[in-house]
C-alpha cells in the first residue's frame, strides 16, 4: 500500500493498492490474459486482421467499378456483399474496436496511473466475445448463400426480402447474431474502460490532468455505452422480422408477384433506432482520433496544447450533441420537413465545437519546434483530411443540398474521408508513436516514411475524384455504370483512376504491416522515452511494461500532461510524475 | 482491491456539501465519486446502459401500436382470468407485479444484515428475493403459455394488430431473461454469504478476487432496476 502522508501537496491515496491476478502458465499469460495490455494487442491483431478482409474487398469492389466487365466472378450479388461486409468490418470490427479495445486498452491504465483495468476478468472476457463476433461474422462468407449484401446500414425490409444476398439465407442471421454479441462484449470492456478512468486514477491525477488521448477514449467509450443499445434492439428485432416472422419493420410488401406474410412495421423506425446508434458511432471513432491527435502534436511540436480546457469541452460537447442530429442521415426518408430543420441546425452546430478543436491543434503548431517524425506527419495529414471532410459535410448536412448529393458518390467520399481515413491516418501515426513503448523498438523511419506518402497522397487521389464524380449525379451502390447517361466517358477514366490508386494505397499498407513484423526484431532500440514525451505511460521503470505496469510504487502525478518547452525549465519536457517547480507552466489553474 | 468504499486515509476527508461537493469530488484525484467502489460504479453505469436497451424497445414498441392501422387487442380482456365465474382483468399481472415488488423489500433486507455480517438472514432474505423472482417467471411462463394456447403468435393473433404478439413476447422476454439471471446471480451470492467466503476472504473461482459485503448490495442495485423496469412495462403494455 501507498504510504499516507500527503507528499509536495499531493492528497493521500484514498484507494488500496489493486489485487493483480498473477498468471501461472502460458495460457494464462499470452492467450487467456487477464492483462490489459495482452488484451489491447490481442483487440489489435483481431481488428487488424478483420480489417485485411475488409481492404480486399475495397479491392474487390474497385476492380468492378474502374474495370466494368472484365472480372466475371464479380456478380451483381458478390459486389453488394463486397460493400456490405467492407463498410461493416471498417466501421465496427475495425475502427471501433482498434480505438476503444486496442487503444482504449493499452492506454487507458497506464496513462491514468493505473496497474490494470478496474476488472480484469470481464476486460479478458470482452475480448473472446469479440472474438466470436468476428468469427461468427468470417463465418457468413462460407454460409449458403454468402454474406448479406444488404449494405452496411441494413435497411428493411430488403435486407430480409430474396432479391438481396443473404436476405433469405444464412447471411443476415450471422451479421445480426454477430453485432449483437460485439455489443455484448464491447459493453463488458466499455464498463471497464469507464470505471477505470473514473474511479481508479493515481493521486495528483486529476481529470482535468488527463492527456487528451485518454479524454477522447472515455467519452466515446460512454457514447457508445449510450448509442450501442439502439443498435442492439434494432438488431434483436430485425432477427424477429426474419427468423419468427414478426413485422417489426415489415410493411405489406409484395415480391415476386406474391403478399408476403408481414404487413403492419415500420422501415422508418429502423432507421431511426439505427442512426440513433450510427451517428454517435461517427464520433465514437473521431473522439479518440481527436484524442490522439492532439498528444501527438503536442509532443512532437515539443509545445503544450492550446487550450486544453476547451480542448475537453470541446470533446465532451461532441459527444453530447452527436445524440440529437441522427436524422440527418435521412432527410430523404419522408420525414416530416420541420425535423429536417432541427437536424440541420443541431447538425451545423457540432461545426463550432469541431472549429474550435482544430484551431487549437493549429495554434499548438504555431511557432512550435515542430519534428517531422512519421507519427507527426501523420497527425499533420490527419487535420488537413478531417478539414476536408468536415467541409463536405456541410454541404450534405443541409437539406436542400444534401436531397440532390443523397446516395451520390459524394457521400462515399464525405464519409471516407471524415471517418475512414482521417481517423485510420491517427490510427497509424499512433502505432508509430507507441509501438516503441509496445515493442522496445522504433518501426523502421524510411518504410514509414513511404507508408505515410503513398498512404496520404493515395488516399487523395482516391477520394477527391470521387467527390467530381458524385457532383456529376453517378450514383452510390451501382456495380454497373457504363451503359449510364451520368457516367461520361472521362469520367470512366477516372474510375479506373481511382481504381488503380486504391491498390497502390493498398499495397503501402501491406508494406506497414511487414515494417510492423519485421521491426520487433530489427528496429532500432528505443529505450523508455524516445519522443521525450511527458505522460505517465512513458515513465515506465521498464519497457515494454511489465504485469502491474508501474514498479513497486505507483506513480504520482504533479503536473499536467503538456509542460513540454517550459521556459525557465532544463529540459524541454517536464514528466507528470516529475516533483518541484520548473520555471513557468502554462497548465490552467 | 480490498474495501475500495473505506477512504485510507486515516482521518476523514472534509468535503463541502451541495453542489460545490460535486464540483469538488470532480475536480479531485483519483475517484470522481468518493466512497464508490469500483464494483457499484459499473453496476451504476452498466444499469445506465441497460435503460437505454429497455429504452429503445419500449419506444419501438409505442411507435408500433401508435403507427399500426388495425385496432390492438384489448390489454384488460386478453390478460384477464376466468376465475369464479367471471373475468378479472389483470389479476395475474397484479399478483406478478406484487410478488416482484415484494422481492424487492426482501432484497433490501439481505443488504442490511449483508451489512451487519448476519450470514443466516442475509443468505435467507436473498434466497427468498431468489424464490420471489423465481415464482415471477413462473407466472409469466402461465401466462406465456395461456397466451400461445388461445393462438397467440410472434407473428399474428386472433384479436388485431401482429405487433401485439412481437412486442409482447419480446418485451417479457427479455426482461424475464434479466430476471431469470437475477435469479441465478442471487444464488451464487447467496451461497458465498452462507459459506461465509466474504469473511474468510476466499477468492472468486474466475476472478481470484476476494469478495465484500457489499456484493449484496451490488446484486440489489441490479434487482431493484429489474424491478423498476417491471413497472413501466406493466404501465405501458398492460395499462395503456
Amino acid at each position: 500500500m501507498v504510504d499516507v502522508t500527503p507528499a509536495d501537496g499531493v492528497p493521500p491515496a484514498e484507494v488500496a493498492e489493486m489485487e493483480l491476478y498473477h498468471p501461472h502458465s502460458w495460457w494464462t499469460k499470452y492467450v487467456f490474459s487477464q492483462d490489459a495490455k495482452v488484451i489491447a494487442i490481442q483487440y489489435s491483431a483481431t481488428a487488424t486482421a478483420i480489417g485485411m478482409v475488409a481492404l480486399v474487398l475495397s479491392w474487390m469492389m474497385r476492380l468492378q467499378l474502374g474495370f466494368p466487365g472484365t472480372f466475371d466472378f464479380i456478380t451483381p450479388e458478390a459486389y453488394y456483399q463486397f460493400i456490405t461486409m467492407h463498410g461493416m468490418i471498417m466501421v465496427i470490427y475495425l475502427l471501433t474496436a482498434l480505438f476503444l479495445g486496442g487503444f482504449g486498452n493499452y492506454l487507458i491504465p497506464l496513462m491514468v496511473g493505473a496497474r490494470d483495468m478496474v476488472f480484469p476478468y470481464v476486460n479478458m472476457l470482452s475480448y473472446w466475445i469479440y472474438l466470436l463476433a468476428v468469427l461468427v461474422l468470417v463465418s457468413s462468407f462460407f454460409a449458403p448463400g454468402g454474406p448479406t449484401g444488404a449494405g452496411w446500414t441494413l435497411y428493411p425490409p430488403q435486407a430480409i426480402m430474396t432479391g438481396t444476398p443473404g436476405g433469405q439465407d444464412w447471411g443476415i442471421i450471422l451479421m445480426l447474431v454477430s453485432l449483437i454479441l460485439f455489443i455484448i462484449g464491447f459493453t463488458m470492456g466499455g464498463l471497464n474502460y469507464v470505471v477505470t478512468v473514473l474511479q481508479a486514477r493515481t493521486r495528483g491525477m486529476t481529470l482535468m490532468r488527463l492527456p487528451l488521448t485518454v479524454w477522447g477514449i472515455f467519452t466515446a467509450t460512454v457514447m457508445a455505452l449510450l448509442a450501442f443499445p439502439a443498435l442492439f434492439v434494432a438488431c434483436v428485432m430485425m432477427l424477429f422480422d426474419r427468423a419468427l416472422g414478426t413485422s417489426f419493420f415489415m410493411p405489406a410488401i409484395v415480391e415476386m408477384g406474391e403478399q408476403l406474410q408481414h404487413g403492419g412495421g415500420s422501415p422508418i423506425l429502423f432507421q431511426h433506432l439505427f442512426w440513433f446508434f450510427g451517428h454517435p458511432e461517427v464520433y465514437i471513432v473521431a473522439l479518440p482520433a481527436f484524442g490522439i491527435v492532439s498528444d501527438l502534436i503536442s509532443t512532437h511540436a515539443r509545445k503544450n496544447i492550446f487550450g486544453y480546457r476547451m480542448m475537453v469541452w470541446a470533446i465532451v460537447g461532441i459527444g453530447a450533441l452527436s445524440f440529437v442530429v441522427w436524422a440527418h442521415h435521412m432527410y430523404v426518408s419522408g420525414m416530416h420537413p420541420y425535423f429536417g430543420f432541427f437536424f440541420a441546425t443541431t447538425t451545423l452546430i457540432i461545426a463550432v465545437p469541431t472549429a474550435i478543436k482544430v484551431y487549437n491543434w493549429v495554434l499548438t503548431l504555431w511557432r512550435g519546434d515542430i519534428h517531422l517524425t512519421v507519427p507527426m506527419l501523420f497527425a499533420l495529414a490527419f487535420i488537413v483530411t478531417f478539414v476536408n471532410g468536415g467541409l463536405t459535410g456541410l454541404f450534405l448536412g443541409n437539406v436542400v443540398v444534401d436531397v440532390p448529393l443523397s446516395d451520390t458518390m459524394f457521400v462515399v467520399a464525405h464519409f471516407h474521408m471524415v471517418m475512414g481515413v482521417a481517423p485510420i491516418l491517427v490510427i497509424l501515426g499512433a502505432i508509430y508513436h507507441w509501438y516503441p513503448k509496445v515493442t522496445g523498438r522504433m518501426l523502421n523511419e524510411a518504410m514509414g516514411q513511404f507508408h505515410f506518402w503513398v498512404t496520404f497522397l493515395g488516399a487523395y487521389l482516391i477520394f477527391f475524384p470521387m467527390h467530381y464524380i458524385g457532383l456529376m449525379g453517378v450514383p452510390r451502390r451501382y456495380n454497373e455504370l457504363t451503359a449510364t447517361t451520368v457516367m461520361t466517358e472521362s469520367a470512366h477514366d477516372l474510375n479506373a483512376f481511382i481504381s488503380i490508386m486504391a491498390f497502390l494505397v493498398g499495397f503501402a499498407q501491406i508494406v506497414f504491416l511487414f515494417n510492423l513484423i519485421w521491426s520487433i526484431r530489427h528496429g532500432r532500440e528505443a529505450g523508455g522515452n524516445p519522443w521525450r514525451a511527458t505522460t505517465l505511460e512513458w515513465q515506465t521503470s521498464e519497457t515494454p511494461p511489465a504485469h502491474g505496469n508501474f514498479g513497486k510504487e505507483l506513480p504520482i502525478v504533479y503536473r499536467w500532461a503538456y509542460d513540454y518547452s517550459v521556459p525557465g525549465a532544463k529540459e524541454d519536457f517536464i514528466p507528470q510524475n516529475m516533483p518541484g517547480s520548473f520555471g513557468s507552466s502554462r497548465e490552467p489553474a | 482491491m480490498a474495501d475500495t468504499t473505506v477512504t485510507h486515509t486515516g482521518q476523514a476527508q472534509a468535503r463541502p456539501a451541495g453542489l460545490q461537493g460535486v464540483a469538488a469530488d470532480w475536480s479531485s484525484d483519483q475517484r470522481a465519486f468518493k466512497n464508490v467502489s469500483w464494483g457499484k460504479a459499473m453496476m451504476w453505469i452498466f444499469l445506465l446502459s441497460d435503460t437505454f436497451v429497455f429504452g429503445c424497445f419500449l419506444l419501438s414498441y409505442m411507435t408500433a401500436r401508435m403507427s399500426t392501422r388495425v385496432p390492438w387487442p384489448n390489454p384488460s380482456e386478453v390478460f384477464a382470468l376466468h376465475i369464479g365465474g367471471s373475468n378479472i382483468p389483470l389479476i395475474l399481472i397484479a399478483i406478478m407485479t406484487f410478488v416482484l415488488i415484494s422481492s424487492s423489500g426482501t432484497m433490501a433486507m439481505a443488504v442490511n444484515f449483508g451489512y451487519r455480517h448476519d450470514r443466516r438472514k442475509t443468505a435467507i432474505l436473498m434466497l427468498l428475493t431468489a424464490a420471489l423472482g423465481a415464482t415471477f417467471v413462473g407466472m409469466q411462463a402461465f401466462e406465456w403459455t395461456k397466451l400461445i394456447s388461445e393462438g397467440v403468435r410472434p407473428w399474428g393473433n386472433p384479436w388485431g394488430a401482429a405487433q401485439f404478439g412481437s412486442s409482447f413476447f419480446m418485451i417479457t422476454g427479455f426482461h424475464g431473461t434479466h430476471v431469470t439471471f437475477g435469479v441465478i446471480f442471487l444464488i451464487i451470492v447467496a451461497r458465498k454469504v452462507w459459506r461465509g467466503d466474504y469473511e474468510t476472504g476466499r477468492p472468486g473461482f474466475f476472478t481470484s478476487r476476494r469478495g465484500r459485503y457489499e456484493h449484496v448490495e451490488i446484486m440489489g442495485l441490479y434487482w431493484h432496476f429489474v424491478d423498476l423496469v417491471w413497472v413501466f412495462i406493466f404501465a405501458f403494455f398492460y395499462l395503456w
